[in-house]
């Protein structure tokens, strides 16, 4: 028996929950049914179209919006930042119209007149010596005596610079809203967001501080599906709330106002770039000693955030870090899936993989003798997780010193890294509803990003009634249902299971007491599984869930679900290890993924396949970054050069490599930890596995990501083994 | 030569209407690739139309629509914008991406780089006219049940291209898929579970006759 009431059944009794359940929404999207919020179509809507600034610094001169409304077709135009407003970055927005069409609002926005007074720039900040003024301290720490560490004559020393630059999310939807007002006083929204339930709050103060009028109450926001938000999507953004404005002006019409690709990739999120020199050192038989980190990065003109080094291994005795920010005039910061994680697992697991190699070691016996300097909570997790990597990879027999020694062009090499996060469920809440017809509704302003947030309700809520998932209708992507917080930092599987499950176990206990009187027992003494509802331990005393359910007579159940909650349903804090298997042409400096391997714990999984899928998913993202990815800046004009899917690189399906070995670490020890998030952590060790494999394969580190043919032939050329 | 002509777009800093207007467009075949908008406008004669709305029928899914549009307008906005048939999606819009796939006379395009005057007297498919009845046809269950999805933004686009790549190859191997498919993109990741139900697909549709 559970020794709390909303328990997880025992792992022997689990019929759907860490079983592979096909997506319930999977029809509506293969089938192009499922409808995002670029595909909203209202009746007599606009089309809102902004103009953007071209200059990465400047203030606002003059502004003109009135030759484009009085373009034929134009319903709307309004200054979003008036004369005298300072311009941060290039491609913000300064002013916007809505007309009867997309291309008419095109041509309208390209007759508004601005002037500006152009103000100097900074968009690259990899060289913090020519940074200047624009470098500020963001704090420095020192544990132990390093100096002295380093000191040691027995060290061995390594040193070495690394880094990764500014990469943007690219959602393949864009950012954007339909907007209209259903009355002088209410606000209907189809906003593509990872923050349903948190968006009517956020516009609500906006458009007050506009002075117009309109209570959070009276705001709804519908995302039924959304394309892409890898945390980047939170708020209403800029756009959001000018699209409301727009519409007001236009009596009201609704407007859609998506951002298109060029802008999206310019101002709406980019991760924090990170680089920094590296000095770490170890005794003789390889434990790591002293570590040195002085690093700097840019978020945009705000601040850069301050990856966690050294990452995992908090546990080094002597620690000196500092970090420095650099304010540039590029597109602000975003949240991007695992925030300053991969940068810190990076610049770390890089550097002692060079330390490894100064010592002479097998990186992966190197790491795995360091585990302990890990928080005591996870050494267990990643000493299974390493031996279960090293057996996938076949670690033991395709591992070899550093620099392939074969003859030839094309040298292969194998990296390993690994990775931790939190993934606790956030607060939120559901409507839980059972109809005297048998039909089971759950309901939440909470939203699935892709995640399988539809399906994990349904298995939790299937498993609970002993149904199968077919029987449970979810509603989500509405504000109007209860509250749920937003989708991030792999905070919504914990939640979402655990308000499902206590929705659903009160409700069943409703149902148990009303069922009970005809089996003749006490509410307690039932279960439902199967389909039915029966006395425990004798299911010929039984009645079918649509005959249970009919006994309410005219009553139908509603419970609210919430988290969090009583009984531990979801923790916290997993770990991950991943190994990288490349081949390098050196002469091309082309790198080719032959096999990645991803084993990765998340505690009680829900869902096999929508959990693998992330894993996967985190994989190829990381790829991504590790090859391709790149916010070029151009210094002299201050613009993004690549603002565009052509020269913003993501891999194709055949860059992704020939195997990916996907692991989830289940049974005992940890499905008893409960539910926890893993949107993030699978994209965090690949740049550094797959950087450590180059460097296993080629000798020497290309120290930048992306690894990049120009910058692989570089190394090569340098020579330079860090 | 759609992407030269684009490339040529961008490099003279003109929209698609700049464009039009100074070369005009003509209906019959051939457009415009022209070294310049006077080069093209010299090329011109009688057949002329635009830049203001002019009348187009569009057969999609096997259906006629009568429309009213100016000739700058893509296929892709025709549809998505002027018939609400909203599964193909706007990504990159200019032929980067496969978000926007759609077959024309069976044959896959770009929708966002073909304008919808050039798609008249063509026969459109999109992945609406893949699911006849609301049944998945076999590359949308073969996509569902590999879950080749997460955000499912690129997936009508995936399952459009992929149709169409079977229609020519029956029994792809790997590679044959990945060169395929080369021509779309997903930021999900979801590139494992399309290797996989690429595969199963072309095994379910042996000898089935793809509708569409
Ligand atoms: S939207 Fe057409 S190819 Fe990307
Ligand atoms: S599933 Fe999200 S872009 Fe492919």
């Amino acid at each position: 028996m559970a020794s709390c009431k909303y328990d997880w059944p025992p792992a022997g009794q689990l019929g759907l929950i860490g079983k592979k359940t096909d997506r319930i929404d999977g029809p509506a999207k293969v089938s192009g049914r499922a409808k995002y919020s670029y595909d909203i179509n209202r009746p007599g809507m606009l089309f809102g179209k902004m103009l953007t600034c071209p200059h990465a610094h400047a203030k606002v001169k003059s502004i003109d919006v009135s030759p484009a409304l009085r373009h034929p077709g134009v319903k709307a135009a309004l200054v979003i930042q008036d004369v005298g407003s300072e311009i941060q970055w290039a491609g913000d927005e300064v002013a916007a119209v809505a007309a009867v069409d997309f291309a008419t609002a095109e041509d309208a926005v390209r007759l508004i007149k601005v002037e500006y007074d152009v103000l100097p720039h900074l968009v690259r900040e990899e060289n913090l010596s020519k940074d200047g003024d624009r470098a500020k301290s963001a704090g420095e720490q020192k544990v132990g005596d390093p100096d002295k560490a380093f000191a040691d004559p027995e060290a061995v020393v390594s040193e070495g610079f690394y880094g990764a630059p500014v990469i943007t999310h690219c959602c393949l939807e864009t950012h954007g809203n339909v907007v209209e007002w259903g009355g002088p006083d209410s606000v209907l929204t189809y906003s593509s967001t990872q923050n349903v339930s948190g968006i009517p709050s956020q516009l609500g103060a906006a458009l007050r501080a506009k002075k117009i009028n309109v209570q959070d109450g009276n705001i709804e926001t519908i995302c039924q599906y959304i394309g892409g938000g890898f945390g980047s999507k939170f708020s209403i953004d800029r756009w959001g709330v000018v699209a409301a404005e727009l519409s007001k002006q236009a009596g009201g019409k609704p407007v859609k106002l998506m951002l298109d690709r060029g802008e999206d990739l310019e101002v709406a999120g980019a991760r924090p770039s990170y680089f920094g020199h590296v000095k770490a050192s170890a005794a003789k038989d390889g434990s790591i000693t002293a570590w040195h980190s002085e690093t700097w990065g840019t978020g945009g003109p705000g601040p850069s955030g301050v990856p966690p080094v050294p990452y995992v291994l908090t546990g080094i005795p002597n620690i000196y870090k500092k970090h420095t920010s650099v304010s540039t005039n590029i597109g602000p910061a975003r949240a991007w899936r695992a925030p300053n994680h991969p940068q810190a697992c990076l610049m770390t697991l890089a550097a002692l993989d060079d330390l490894a190699a100064k010592l002479n070691m097998d990186s992966m016996e190197f790491f795995k003798k360091n585990i302990l300097l890990a928080p005591t909570y996870l050494v267990k997790t990643y000493q299974e997780e390493f031996d279960k990597a090293a057996e996938l990879s076949e670690w033991s027999n395709r591992w070899h010193p550093r620099g392939d020694k074969t003859p030839g062009h094309l040298k292969r090499g194998l990296g390993v890294s690994f990775h931790t996060w939190g993934g606790r469920g956030h607060a939120g809440s559901c409507n839980v509803i059972v109809r005297p017809d048998g039909s089971v509704t759950v309901q939440s302003g909470t939203q699935d990003l892709g995640t399988g947030t539809r399906t994990v309700i349904a298995v939790v809520a299937a498993e609970t009634f002993g149904l199968p998932v077919e029987a449970i209708q979810v509603e989500i992507g509405d504000s109007r249902y209860p509250f749920d917080g937003a989708s991030g930092g792999s905070t919504t599987v914990g939640a979402a299971s655990a308000w499902t499950r206590r929705g659903s176990v009160d409700a069943l206990n409703q149902l148990f007491a009303a069922v009970a009187p005809s089996l003749g027992v006490q509410p307690n003494q039932l279960e439902a599984r199967d389909g039915k509802v029966q006395v425990q331990g004798d299911s010929s005393k039984s009645l079918s869930w649509k005959d249970a359910c009919a006994k309410l007579g005219a009553k139908t159940i509603h419970t609210m679900g919430k988290n969090p909650g009583p009984c531990e349903l979801d923790s916290v804090g997993v770990g991950g290890v991943q190994v990288a298997d490349v081949t390098v042409d050196t002469e091309t400096g082309l790198v080719k993924i032959n096999r990645l391997v991803a084993v990765q714990d998340c505690g009680l999984v829900i869902d096999k396949l929508t959990a693998e899928s992330q894993v996967y998913g985190g994989l190829i993202m990381g790829v991504c970054y590790a090859l391709f990815e790149e916010k070029i800046m151009d210094q002299t004009i201050g613009r993004m050069l690549n603002a565009n899917m052509e020269f913003y690189k993501l891999a194709g399906i055949g860059d992704i490599g020939g195997e990916l070995i996907v692991h989830m670490m289940t049974g005992p020890g940890y499905d008893n930890r409960g539910v926890i998030g893993l949107g993030e952590p699978p994209v965090i060790s690949p740049g550094a596995a797959i950087s450590n494999a180059v460097a296993n394969a080629i000798g020497v580190r290309v120290s930048q990501l992306p690894l990049t043919p120009a910058r692989v032939l570089a190394a090569l050329a340098k020579g330079a083994v860090a | 030569m759609r992407k030269k002509r684009e490339k040529k777009e961008a490099a003279l800093a003109l929209s698609r209407r700049d464009f039009l207007k100074g070369a005009g467009v003509t209906v019959s075949g051939g457009l415009l690739v022209g070294s310049s908008a006077a080069a093209a406008e010299a090329a011109v004669s009688e057949n002329v139309v635009g830049p203001g709305p002019v009348p187009i029928t569009l057969r999609i899914n096997g259906e006629n629509h009568r429309l009213s549009l100016e000739p700058r307008i893509t296929l892709l906005d025709a549809l998505r914008d002027h018939l609400n048939i909203t599964g193909s999606k706007k990504v990159c819009d200019r032929a980067t991406c496969g978000a926007c796939t759609m077959l024309m006379d069976k044959k896959p395009v770009y929708a966002c780089t073909v304008l919808a005057i050039e798609a008249e007297g063509h026969d459109i498919t999109t992945i609406e006219g893949l699911a006849k009845d609301g049944q998945l046809s076999p590359v949308m269950e073969a996509f569902w049940k590999n879950d080749a999805q997460q955000c499912g933004f690129c997936t009508p686009g995936f399952v459009m291209a992929c149709t169409a790549f079977l229609m020519k190859n029956s029994d792809p191997t790997l590679e044959e898929i990945e060169k395929g498919l080369g021509g779309n993109l997903c930021r999900c990741g979801t590139y494992a579970g399309i290797r996989r139900a690429a595969l199963e697909a072309a095994k379910a549709m042996k000898g089935a006759q793809i509708h569409g």
